[in-house]
């Protein structure tokens, strides 16, 4: 007999649903269906039992072919060449457990390396601005109940958070709004006319880059001040209706994604659209929520920042003390002035998701790739060290993108003699501290 | 003479981006959902593309071969998207501003026809980029 694990969490985007139902075979060791999540969620959990899978670290060689070998080779690797590089760079942690972060970090403190996460390259700019200019936010849970005014600025949850909009922010009736979607007002900010904006009752179609501009605009009229006729490609009138609709409303939100954090200005963006999140407040109530995308990137940015104080970009080579200058500590930047000597990529995928210059020098230098799966990283690393799925075969905490830690199940085994990220940085502590001479 | 046209680009999510990226980075499916540039009908015109053959993006940092299609999504005459990936990353400057983060959205892009051009796999294009034709690795003592 099958057996259904319920309210299992998703562990792709910072949505984190929580209602999954998965069904598995009745020896524990493979999925079979996947109820409730969306496209990417269900994905995540099929492709799991799918055949291929690497089960065993590989080391590459000099051909440029990979050959298995132990754990314990591995874990020799990555501890002899933490002990022996000036400055490591530790990138990645998003999609693993907040527990192996904990630990992760106890190895870098003792390692003295860089630690950075994610937000790097994502919501790194909303944090600079949120330590400028503070944040007004709520959770997910009040939007749901509130909101009757919410606005997209510059992201598409229908593509990059496919349940957001029925499980808190168009669709779902609450507390205060059982009319669901017909008693809220959707506005929709950018440049293309996306799948999040048709569902929208108003498009705002931007000019690429002008993120900064619209938003001044929105709070000079917001303040009564006058606007000129055209701002970043929209008419004056718009704007003025806009800002009316927000003002009119109960409890309104704004969403903002990558369209803010990745064009041009970066943080400035940010900066104001808190500020005329503020702004709001002086005639309804009003919140702002970064769109978080990996599903545990906001939990690295908690751990970090009750271990260090910094959120991202913890520069621990110091030994005494964290540093953290974004833009200096930050990994594209360290990568592409080829600042550091030797790299460690967990749970993330630098040879995908970075710029090519800063990947090519992560290619030159000695470097240990942590994931569950082949990627892109694992092709241009010395040694790959797969370990079992966070959130699928390892129980853990995460946090969702409102700041609300969820708790991960394990929902099948994962394949047999595999480490978790817990059990392999905890090894690489112990040899470490071998290697360095000290418990 | 071959047509060039200069569009303004960004990188970004898509949900068949995201399926594929869980469906594994090495697979056909994730080629086909990442290796490509929507593109408006108009500048496609312009450019004397025709939908579905590969064109040649370049920006001031690298050149890549990729597919044109007509996006899902409207897009305005002159703004261009490719997935987020490493055709798209191939293309996308390093250079952070003092912030830790790259400029993926908003650069200027040259796009030409390539018909006849080969659009490399995910770990062939990565591996190639950073290790020459050969793909071959560094030697470590």
């Amino acid at each position: 007999m099958t057996k259904v694990v319920t309210d299992v969490t998703c562990p792709f985007c910072g949505t984190l649903c929580d209602d999954l139902e998965i069904t598995v075979s009745d020896d524990g060791k493979e999925i079979i269906d996947c109820q409730n999540a969306c496209a990417i969620g269900s994905e995540k959990f099929l492709h799991v039992s799918k055949e291929g899978r690497v089960t065993r670290p590989r080391k590459r060689q000099p051909d440029g072919s990979y050959k298995e070998i132990s754990y314990d080779e591995a874990i020799e690797y990555t501890a002899q060449m933490l002990a022996k590089a000036k400055k490591t760079l530790w990138y990645g942690w998003a999609s693993t457990s907040c527990e192996a972060m904990a630990i992760g970090h106890k190895v870098a403190e003792k390692a003295g390396t860089i630690v950075d996460n994610c937000a790097t390259v994502c919501h790194g700019s909303s944090l600079l601005a949120i330590q400028d200019v503070g944040v007004p936010s709520c959770t997910l849970g009040e939007i749901k109940n509130r909101a009757d005014r919410i606005v997209f600025w510059g992201c598409n949850p229908a593509h990059a958070h496919p349940r957001h909009m029925s499980r808190y922010s168009i669709f779902p009736r609450g507390f205060f709004t059982t009319k669901g979607h017909k008693g809220r007002k959707i506005i929709c900010v950018d440049c293309r006319y996306t799948d999040t904006a048709k569902c929208a009752d108003e498009f705002i179609q931007i000019e690429q880059g002008y993120d900064y501009e619209l938003l001044d605009a929105f709070r000079t009229v917001a303040r009564g001040e006058p606007i000129p006729d055209v701002v970043g490609g929209v008419p004056k009138e718009k704007i003025i209706s806009a800002v009316n609709t927000l003002k009119e409303g109960r409890f309104g939100v704004i969403f903002f994604g990558m369209g803010l954090t990745h064009t041009l200005g970066r943080n400035h963006n940010i900066d104001i659209a808190i500020n005329l999140t503020r702004d709001l407040n002086d005639f309804t109530k009003f919140s702002i929520i970064a769109m978080r995308g990996h599903w545990n990137v906001t939990g690295s940015g908690q751990v970090l920042s009750w271990q260090y104080g910094f959120p991202y970009c913890v520069d621990l080579t110091r030994r005494t003390h964290a540093r953290y200058n974004p833009g200096e500590t930050s990994s594209v930047d360290l990568l592409r002035r080829k600042e550091v000597d030797a790299c460690i990529c967990i749970a993330s995928d630098i040879g995908a998701h970075f710029p090519i210059e800063a990947t090519r020098h992560m290619a030159q230098i000695p470097s240990v790739c942590i994931d569950p799966h082949i990627n892109l990283t694992t092709e241009i690393s010395d040694v790959h060290i797969p370990v079992a799925l966070v959130g699928v075969e390892v129980e853990g905490c995460a946090y969702r993108m409102d700041n609300v830690p969820i708790a991960c199940r394990k929902v099948i085994d994962p394949p047999e003699g595999m480490l978790t990220d817990e059990d392999l940085l905890e090894r690489v502590y112990v040899r470490l501290c071998d290697i360095m001479g000290d418990a | 003479m071959t047509k060039k046209i200069t569009v303004n680009l960004i990188t970004c999510r898509t949900i068949q981006q995201g399926v594929a990226m869980e469906t594994g980075k090495t697979s056909q499916k994730y080629y086909d959902a990442v290796s490509i540039i929507h593109m408006h009908e108009d500048d496609m015109k312009k450019a004397g593309i025709m939908a579905n053959t590969n064109v040649r993006v370049t920006s001031k940092d690298g050149s890549i071969v990729v597919k044109a299609v007509r996006t899902r999504e409207d897009l305005v005459p002159g703004l261009a998207h490719i997935p987020m990936g490493p055709w798209a990353n191939a293309i996308v400057s390093a250079y952070t501003y003092s912030t830790g983060e790259p400029c993926f959205k908003g650069f200027d892009v040259e796009i030409e026809p390539a018909e006849n051009e080969k659009v490399m796999g995910a770990v062939e294009l990565v591996q190639t980029l950073c290790y020459g034709e050969e793909r071959k690795p560094p030697a470590r003592e």
